[in-house]
């Protein structure tokens, strides 16, 4: 899936999006929100009325105005949720043109094959898939290795290996093997495959709400009743006044006062939210995890992948006495020319800088290449009666037969305690020196880290290196603390330990091992390309696999939150300038001496009353692209973004209504409406 | 607006500043079951016979339905006794006037409201109660419902303070040490202070003077079923008696309010002098705005207890300052007559006070829920009685009743942080415990609730022959008084905009409830919240944790007080003083 972000207003999600608010008036859906409930029922009131009105010959402009608009109110409300949940079906689309009808190879109890449905597999099923199929289910290999193009899931055309036992043993339904061939065990009943499960979460088809969404409709349905209290006992007043409210009257003031912008916006925001991590490519298990990821205040990164580029670099020769650096560079190269690995070519990578570069092929002819094994720890190459060596000190210490001279030795001990690895080269029985392997950590990180700090999140590195290593590598990327020699327990040691002081703590793992410490993390991202134990256990699923993402996904996470704050805080300081433009025109006429109370000198108490409703319809999908986008976010403490926050949606949310209703007087007023 | 009224300010601020640090650090004692004081050596003997007399396993640590259950079921033994004693005044001792009983609904209204901190007084203290029923069946509760106030802001506090746990202390410790070591000492001092001012304090019958200038009125007699108007000479005067300096202490300290006399504060025998007068206001908001320094030192944030002081403080700076700039411009409409406006608005104010001190105490004692008075609010300017009742829609929680005032400021701090809290990008969070549906669901019952009824009321009473009949006045203002009672009653404050009657069976009967209710469904939420918090585990506060202290934190505050708390009741008061200003200022009508 080309996952695409889709522009705020593309056509294809804009008129579905129209349509969707119209079946969305349901009001057994929108009982499921409280405030926009209200504003229905208001609706459905004033139309009554208005058509009492109609029948007594009474004049209908002010009352159909305000009811048209009240519709519209709910109507905005139902588009903003359906412009956040089209995006997603968007989605969700492309996934399901990625899945064809496909016909899997059941393995049977005699050993034979049988060609069934895929649909009819079920969880323990075995299959085999030869290349060029496509994958029937979600499950594990259980034999043999193979290439597979995923890139119906994680939009990445480079095909990616998976094998039985190990850490990628997990494949996913709908992905097609290119090469080779393997046994797969079915992990998941059709309906519950990650496919499926995808499908759901983008198209939020069975959006639950989270915790913090629960109690903050809590709170806007108190405020409403609240202010159904207070308009409703507004009318004894006016009756004791002699002023005589009406219905229309009243609802509109109710709709203006009760949080309708947060109210019609807040499920955008959440789905709005998941999607945003959608379009990192990350999907979660559910709306809380994304509230989570908010809240994290420990993040434990990996240091391979997540902090270190993954592999080691070479950045030094240092040679023996009595050689010089270009033959310990020649050396190192020819023994470094079999060696595929990352660290390997680094190695060939350093040796160009010597000037060794134009090799005779025909030199390689007899060439006779030793592959590292974890028996010899070394690797090199026989040429022309000479044999290259390279590997590990107390390896090649032993294939030269002799101990290693005093400066090499000294050499290899200096690398190490710079929390780098040590390499020695050797030629035949003469040792030529040293390489300084490191761990080269990505660019930025430092900055990001830091930035981290402010926010109050502490980064915490996990590595198996030993701790002299951890600790260079963790001074150099700025993480505040690390834990080295870490084994899998103990992450999930630390983790409960961070959790037992109260923090909340976010995790990227990828193996089966890792699976308990994702299940106790807070927000625990597992790597798509890492076993199915691993995903089931974490609630996110990055399927880039790049652990970094961890940093993006937190971010993400605070994001949501803020909108959210953001817009709450606004729709409630609203509400003093719709006080102020409603009240007065509601007392003009029984009191006209309250006229210097319509501050915003608004010209008649009808177009008052219309203004303030418009606006509080109008603002909705004024707002629906920033609660789509987020509002921005900055990595600043938490007491500097209150402020600044504060100082844009709350003096914001009391000043811009001013403006706005006044505006919107003057144009009814232009326009004739009232 | 004089210097000597700046004066006054400036050095009323600087002495409420000075004692609240004090005060504080005493209330950590105090609230300490193990606490100790210099007075000790004196009291932990009455302390330990207390304890002994209840049941020492009534004194262990109580979680919040334990301490809620301990609160109701002692206020309701108390309600009943007052109710019982008032019922049964005439057959009791101390009674030189012979007052009778007195009747069922009003008994009902006082013990309402004595028992809930209320003091809402349907009646005129010298004209009704014996100085048996004075002493016992209601400066009790004077003592008893302060304690009660500052016990449940204690296990509020202890709640958000403490971790993992269902304990918030044990209410009758509580009650106990809040009275031995607190209130009593500090009255019997003020007593005393109050008497060398000229206060009086004896049981001595009504003394009779002769006046210097006799001088006739008009009263209606009936006769054979007809009213006419009869001469009457007056050449004497009853001068009421009684033990009031002990009884005006805790009136002031406890946020009680209920006066011995029924002009209260503005009578020269509860406040006799300037200095008198000074300390009162002070001794009012004294315990309040000690509370606040209470708070920060318990949860380990002194600067959080400041900055909510700080917000108290601006509400109550820009209320005293409003009242007092409405009251001394004089009324617009007098002065339009030719009456010179230099003494500002002197009706109902006491002349010895003047406008300030009395736009001053009207400030205090309805920041507070004290409902003291030493003038009469009927009188102010429209936007002068806005004043004291926009202070009670914000709840009473600048400084507050005693210990109502916190847990009522706390409540709005949790929602303030619920609402705005997310803007910093975490779920909100309270000096580290997380804020969730229960947290939110208890805190919006304390606001709803109170504000559902007092509302309801007021409408009710809008509609009705009875409600009607109650009114002083017309128009607008009658409207005020009755929306002014029942905004008075559901917060406890207990001041009365004076001119409503509420003496009748059915608004004995509707502001007792309310008052009951502005009391109970308030505490027991209260108390709700401190159990669930004190269950929480705290995330530990980084530079990512929710600031509770400085000025965005101290605006939020106020912005959410204001919008949430007072806003919510701006249509009502539109139609009472806002529309009489404009009326006032805008036509030649006055009410």
């Amino acid at each position: 899936m080309a996952r695409k972000a889709y522009s705020l207003f593309d056509r294809s999600i804009l008129l579905p999006a129209i349509r969707a608010s119209f079946i969305k008036l349901n009001p057994v859906y929108l009982a499921r929100n409280p405030v926009i409930f209200v504003t229905l029922v208001g609706a459905v009131v004033t139309t009554v009325e208005l058509i009492f009105a109609s029948m007594r010959g009474k004049p209908v402009g002010f009352p159909m105005q305000i009811s048209i608009w009240l519709w519209f109110t709910v109507l905005f409300a139902n588009f903003a949720e359906a412009m956040a949940e089209g995006r997603g079906k968007a989605q969700a689309d492309t996934l399901r043109k990625a899945r064809t009808r496909t016909m899997a190879n059941l393995l049977q109890s005699n050993g034979a094959t049988k060609t069934v449905a895929a649909e009819s597999l079920r969880k323990d099923n075995v299959v085999i898939v030869k290349a060029g199929e496509v994958i029937p289910a979600d499950g594990e290999v259980i034999e043999g290795a193979a290439s597979v193009d995923e890139s119906a899931i994680t939009g990445e055309s480079a095909p990616v290996i998976r094998e039985s036992g190990g850490d990628r043993s997990a494949v996913t339904g709908g992905t097609r093997v290119l090469s080779d061939r393997i046994t797969i065990r079915v992990t998941a009943n059709p309906g519950e495959s990650f496919m499926d499960h995808m499908i759901n979460l983008v198209e939020g088809a069975k959006r639950q709400k989270t915790p913090n969404e629960i109690a903050l409709t809590i709170l806007l349905a108190s405020l409403t009743i609240l202010f159904i209290i207070v308009v409703t006992t507004l009318k004894p007043f006016g009756l004791y006044a002699h002023t005589l409210f009406s219905i229309t009257v009243l609802v509109a003031l109710l709709v203006c006062l009760i949080p309708t912008t947060i109210g019609g916006l807040l499920s955008a925001i959440g789905i709005a939210g998941i999607d945003r991590l959608v379009q990192h490519n990350v999907l979660a298990m559910s709306g809380r995890a994304v509230e989570a990821a908010g809240d994290v205040d420990v993040l434990l990164l990996d240091k391979t992948g997540t902090i270190t580029l993954g592999n080691r670099q070479a950045v030094e020769f240092l040679p023996a006495p009595g050689v010089t650096v270009q033959e310990l560079a020649d050396a190192a190269q020819l023994a470094s020319l079999a060696d595929e690995t990352p660290e390997g070519r680094s190695i060939v990578v350093l040796a160009k800088q010597f000037g060794i570069r134009e090799r005779e092929l025909h030199d390689f002819e007899k060439a006779e290449f030793i592959p590292f094994t974890a028996k010899t720890r070394m690797s090199g190459v026989n040429i022309n009666g000479s044999q290259y060596r390279k590997g590990a000190s107390d390896a090649v210490s032993e294939f030269v037969g002799a101990a290693l001279p005093e400066m090499v030795q000294a050499c290899v001990q200096d690398i190490a305690q710079k929390g780098a690895t040590p390499l020695v080269v050797a030629n035949d029985r003469k040792v030529m020196g040293a390489i300084h392997l490191k761990d080269i950590v990505k660019g930025g990180l430092q900055d990001r880290f830091e930035r981290f700090r402010a926010m109050g999140i502490r980064t915490v590195m996990i590595t198996g290196d030993n701790r002299l290593t951890a600790e260079a590598i963790a001074r150099e990327a700025g993480v505040d603390d690390f834990l080295a020699e870490a084994k899998p327990e103990d992450k999930l040691a630390l983790i409960r330990r961070e959790q037992a002081l109260g923090h909340l703590v976010a995790m990227t793992g990828d193996g089966t091992n890792d699976a308990p410490a994702l299940a106790q993390a807070d927000v625990g991202v597992a790597m798509n390309t890492g076993t199915q134990a691993a995903k089931e256990a974490g609630n996110m699923v990055d399927l880039d696999s790049n652990p970094t993402k961890l940093i993006e996904v937190v971010e993400i996470g605070k994001q949501l939150l803020m909108t959210r704050g953001a817009l709450t805080t606004f729709s409630v300081a609203n509400d003093v300038a719709k006080f102020f433009a409603i009240i007065p025109a509601m007392l003009m006429y029984t009191f006209p001496q309250i006229s210097p109370l319509n501050i915003m000198r608004l010209a008649t108490p009808h177009s008052a009353i219309l203004s303030a409703v418009i606006f509080n319809a109008v603002i909705i999908v004024a707002l629906i692209p920033l609660a789509l986008k987020g509002i921005k976010f900055r990595a600043l403490s938490a007491a500097e973004i209150l402020r600044r926050n504060l100082l844009i949606y709350g003096l914001g949310g009391l000043i811009i209504p001013f403006i706005g209703i006044k505006l919107i007087d003057m144009i009814i007023r232009a326009v004739g409406l009232a | 607006m004089h210097a000597m009224g700046w004066i006054q300010l400036a050095v009323f601020t600087v002495v409420l500043l000075a004692v609240t640090k004090p005060l504080g650090l005493y209330l950590v004692r105090v609230l300490d079951p193990e606490g100790r004081t210099y007075l000790e050596p004196v009291l932990k003997p009455v302390e330990r016979l207390v304890y002994t007399c209840i049941g020492a396993e009534r004194t262990r640590e109580q979680d919040w339905k334990g301490y809620a259950a301990s609160v109701i079921v002692f206020s309701l033994i108390g309600a009943l006794f007052t109710y019982a004693l008032l019922r049964l005044q005439q057959f009791l001792p101390l009674n030189p006037q012979h007052f009778g009983a007195v009747s069922p609904d009003l008994s009902f209204n006082t013990a309402s409201s004595f028992t809930t901190n209320t003091n809402w007084q349907n009646y005129g203290g010298e004209t009704t109660m014996s100085y048996l029923s004075q002493m016992v069946a209601l400066a009790s509760h004077n003592f008893f419902s302060a304690a009660i106030g500052i016990s449940v802001a204690a296990a509020l506090v202890r709640g958000i303070a403490r971790q993992k746990t269902k304990l918030l202390g044990n209410f009758w410790v509580d009650l106990t040490r809040v009275c031995l070591y607190l209130l009593l000492p500090i009255c019997l001092v003020y007593a005393v202070f109050l008497v060398s001012q000229g206060a009086i304090q004896n049981f001595k019958p009504y003394a009779t003077a002769h006046v210097v200038d006799p001088y006739s009125v008009q009263i209606p007699e009936k006769t054979a079923g007809k009213t006419a108007m009869v001469k009457k000479e007056i050449a004497t005067q009853s001068i009421a008696m009684g033990p009031v300096a002990s009884q005006e202490a805790i009136k002031d300290l406890g946020t009680n309010g209920g006066g011995f006399m029924n002009a209260n504060s503005a009578h020269p025998y509860e406040n006799p002098t300037p200095l008198s007068n000074f300390i009162e206001m002070l001794s009012i908001v004294a315990i309040g705005s000690g509370l606040t320094y209470y708070l920060g030192r318990m949860v380990g944030n002194q600067k959080h207890g400041w900055s909510l002081w700080s917000a108290m403080f601006i509400l109550f700076l820009a209320g005293v300052m409003i009242c007092w700039w409405s009251e001394s411009r004089g009324n617009p409409r007098l002065t339009a007559l030719g009456v010179s406006s230099h003494q500002g608005n002197m009706e109902g104010k006491e002349a010895r006070f003047g406008v300030f001190n009395s736009a001053l105490f009207a400030t205090v004692t309805t920041d507070t829920s004290c409902g003291a008075v030493n003038s009469m609010f009927d009188s102010y300017l429209p936007i002068g009685g806005l004043v004291p009742l926009f202070n009670m829609h914000m709840g009473c929680n600048v400084f507050g009743g005693v210990g109502s005032g916190l847990y009522g400021m706390l409540i709005f701090v949790v929602l303030a942080i619920f609402l705005a809290g997310l803007m910093i990008g975490r779920t909100p969070e309270y000096l580290g415990k997380k804020l969730e549906s229960y947290d939110v669901k208890v805190s919006v019952l304390a606001i709803l609730i109170p504000s559902a009824l007092a509302l309801g009321f007021t409408a009710l009473a809008c509609v009705t022959k009875w409600g009607l009949a109650g009114r002083g006045n017309f128009g607008p203002h009658g409207f005020s008084e009755i929306l002014y009672a029942f905004t008075s009653c559901i917060n406890n404050n207990g001041s009365a905009f004076a001119g409503l009657n509420g003496n009748t069976p059915p608004y004995n009967t509707t502001l007792g409830l309310t008052m009951l209710v502005g009391r109970y469904f308030v505490m027991v939420p209260v108390l709700a919240l401190a159990g669930n918090l004190a269950q929480k585990k705290a995330v530990p506060v980084s530079s990512g944790s929710m600031p509770v202290s400085g000025v965005t934190f101290t605006l939020l505050i106020i912005g959410t007080l204001v919008i949430i708390g007072a806003l919510t009741f701006f249509p009502a008061v539109s139609l009472g003083p806002i529309v009489e200003h404009f009326l006032m200022v805008n036509s030649t009508k006055l009410f």
